[in-house]
């Protein structure tokens, strides 16, 4: 086989592929490997668009049949009302078994207790691990993805979580080639994240593709919110505004969607999915600076909640 | 659509020895192509100011990059850190590996799915005995292209008379290596030259930036893999009989008769191409049969190249399951009890000849027995040695006894039809890579 010299137009005419498609095949390959390996997956599913598009890839993996393993969903109780609708509606739409574990249910029984500053982000870990000993899951898909943070940067696309659910950053397992190995002893469960490899432009790019439906609130709409430090956070139950904190109304749309108390709003005109592709490929923040308190916390933030068995 | 994105994908790594400068370089191609956005670079200047750091533009790029506690601390790499960054032309994926020797195992890792390995030298010190080692990882593992950036040009004065000789040092290791696509240029990390452009104070120097090599070499995919035979691992039956996607029978309720016996072999193509119509055989039986239809997501296509996930559906009712794999007719490999290798070690304690493993290869994991380990390779001096048992970190050749065929080609002809993992039965770990000689 010879090669010939390449330009980079003709590198571009020899490309069969585009990044698209082979981050799609990439991540296909994963969630069938694991559903052949394991004998009880389960799909974090919380209507965010990651989780939405690892749904929408598992779905293309087994068609025509349906997808086949429960989704589980950690309700914090915080949630914005229009993503939990849009959770069962797809559920109901797919066929799918929703699990849910409600942080409330930890709180009522002692398990857990409210934090003074009323977040409960930090409280899923305990209920999340409880319902994947409870569901008896030996794999947990999950659709964190590695641009969005330097300790997400580290994580393995099949990575062991001990009986402890602890993430042991310092001691992984070596990771070659796409040859996965996910034995682990009882107790023990793997996390795998089948979009390890996109960014959040590719996510926007393949939701544009695709046709992927989404909760509305990722687009532009007008909302009651406040100013918190530094981000636009909604009015409600759960996020109140505080004295001197004046609630207007704007033109907002999410960048990612997680408990309200801590999720906070970006000023956007995007109403579409093309406006948001555009809006994403020049924004100068990236989507958890720009809309996570609990990111802000420290430089080792996420490490830390992942080693004890956060998402 | 929108026509934001480039096309194309690139996976490279990047290795290289302690305070060579990779942190910087990969700090440069992240900050120089906007992949670090303002928030970021204001909570690592930030740190960088607390923690004292003096440099030109006062940011310690390697707070980027190295994620964990443990590594802020120390200073050093410990694990792979994945970033991404994209130019016009492509997408990339970059895997910022360890350097210490500690952490070898870590760089095979970021070293097997990359289209190319960056190997930084300090130009005032040359090949250490690291380079050597990140040059054979490269060798052993078949990375298609190496480039090696030799770092400080600035602190040699960009003299073309400091640089030679370190070029002909790195051209040396490689040849011995038998490393074939090797491309050495001068680079300063901090400065930025030869990073994203060419740089003016190195006109003795009339290749390409590193940026523009990473630009236009041929990523793996580009690489003809679609004209090699067929090689089609089967992952998983698709069998769903009662359990239709709801949604799809909602659009089609024909669907519910029409698929009553779907069968369809779901797999990712690791060479070649497939077409409706194509002649395959179904292995390890060796049955021929012909191919009725090729689908991705449940719709039908005419044809698919590596590297797609697709389902086929055969014409005949073979007998087909995980671990089976669809070749193209009369191109079968000879399925071998017997493989002979280049093992990595990867695991604390020692593999030594008569050990028991698991051989995952492809969707098949087979026990064997190490029948042979006949020689390890001395990363100083490159050279072959007798040996019977196998370190971490050391490379070396052993012959492994297989309970069950495997069909398994030489990982020169074949990344994945040539590449193993050595499982240790009793904690499940992955104590070894391995590539089939030939």
């Amino acid at each position: 086989m010879t090669l010939q010299p390449l330009t980079p137009a003709a590198t571009l005419e020899r490309t069969r592929l585009s990044s698209l498609d082979l981050l799609e095949s990439e991540a296909i390959h994963i969630i069938r490997e694991v559903v052949a390996e394991f004998e009880n997956p389960v799909l974090l599913f919380s209507g965010g668009k990651d989780s939405v598009v690892v749904l929408h890839l598992a779905a293309k993996a087994f068609l025509p049949g349906r997808v086949p393993f429960p989704v589980l969903h950690v309700d914090t109780g915080h949630n914005f009302p229009e993503v939990i609708r849009f959770r069962d509606e797809t559920v109901a739409r797919l066929g799918l078994t929703l699990e849910v574990a409600r942080v409330q249910d930890w709180i009522d029984d002692g398990r857990l207790a409210e934090r003074p500053d009323g977040t409960r982000n930090t409280l899923q870990t305990l209920p999340l691990l409880d319902a994947i000993a409870a569901g008896r899951h030996d794999a947990v898909f999950g659709g964190a993805r590695r641009d969005e943070d330097k300790a997400r940067a580290k994580e393995r696309i099949i990575s062991l979580r001990n009986e402890f659910g602890q993430w042991d950053p310092r001691n992984q397992r070596p990771e070659l080639w796409s040859l996965y190995n996910g034995r682990h002893a009882p107790g023990e469960h793997v996390r795998v994240f089948p979009v390890s490899n996109w960014t959040e432009l590719d996510i926007w790019r393949y939701i544009e593709r695709e046709g992927i439906a989404l909760p509305p609130l990722y687009f532009a709409h007008e909302r009651r919110v406040f100013r918190r430090d530094g981000m636009w956070m909604a009015e409600g139950p759960a996020s109140p505004p505080r004295a001197g904190e004046q609630v207007e109304t704007r033109l907002v749309r999410y960048r990612t969607v997680g408990d309200m108390s801590c999720t906070g709003a970006v000023e956007s005109t995007a109403a579409g999915v093309a406006d948001i592709v555009a809006e994403v490929a020049l924004s100068t923040l990236t989507e958890r600076g720009a809309t996570r308190a609990d990111d802000r916390i420290s430089e080792a933030a996420m490490e830390d909640r992942k080693k004890d068995g956060y998402f | 659509m929108t026509t934001l994105a480039p096309a194309t994908l690139f996976r490279f790594a990047t290795a290289g020895s302690v305070d060579d400068g990779k942190s910087t370089l990969v700090g440069r191609l992240l900050h120089d192509s906007k992949a670090i956005l303002s928030d970021q670079l204001d909570q690592i200047a930030h740190v960088s100011r607390r923690r004292g750091f003096a440099h030109a533009d006062g940011i310690d790029f390697a707070l980027l990059t190295d994620g964990l506690r443990a590594e802020r601390e120390q200073g050093i790499t410990i694990d792979v850190a994945y970033r991404y960054f994209a130019t016009a032309q492509r997408s990339f994926v970059l895997a910022d590996c360890p350097g210490h020797v500690q952490y070898t195992r870590n760089m095979v890792t970021g070293a097997t799915t990359a289209d190319a390995v960056v190997v930084l030298i300090d130009g005032r010190k040359g090949v250490l005995e690291q380079t050597r080692r990140h040059l054979a990882v490269t060798a052993l593992l078949r990375v298609p292209h190496v480039i090696v950036a030799v770092n400080k040009i600035d602190l040699l004065d960009y003299a073309e008379a400091a640089y030679r000789p370190v070029e002909a040092q790195v051209r040396a290791v490689a040849g011995e290596l038998g490393l074939s696509d090797v491309h050495v240029l001068p680079v300063s990390a901090l400065e930025g030259d030869n990073v994203v452009d060419r740089s003016g104070r190195t006109p003795w120097y009339d290749g390409p930036a590193l940026v523009k090599l990473l630009e236009t070499l041929p990523s793996a995919d580009e690489l003809d893999r679609d004209e090699e035979p067929l090689r089609l691992p089967v992952q998983i039956v698709l069998r769903p009989q009662g359990a239709l996607s709801p949604e799809l029978v909602a659009a089609d309720p024909g669907a519910v008769d029409r698929l009553r016996d779907y069968r369809a072999a779901a797999g990712r193509i690791a060479s070649g191409r497939i077409r409706v119509g194509d002649r395959v055989q179904v292995l390890p039986s060796g049955i021929a049969t012909t191919v009725a239809a090729v689908e991705l997501g449940g719709v039908p296509l005419a044809e698919a190249a590596a590297p797609q996930s697709v389902a086929i559906r055969l014409a005949d009712d073979v007998d087909v399951a995980r671990g089976s794999t669809i070749v193209a007719e009369g191109t079968a490999p000879e399925p071998a009890k017997e493989i002979s290798a280049q093992l990595f070690l990867l695991d604390e304690r020692p593999l030594a000849t008569g050990d028991r493993v698991l051989v995952k290869h492809g969707t098949s994991t087979v026990p064997g027995i190490v029948a042979e380990i006949t020689e390890r390779r001395d990363l100083d001096t490159l050279a072959h040695v007798p040996a019977d048992r196998l370190h971490v970190n050391e490379i070396g050749r052993a012959r492994i006894r297989l309970a069950e065929a495997l069909p398994v080609e030489p990982y020169r002809v074949s990344r994945e039809s040539g590449s193993f993992l050595v499982i240790r039965p009793a904690d499940g770990h992955t104590i070894a890579a391995g590539t089939v000689d030939g």
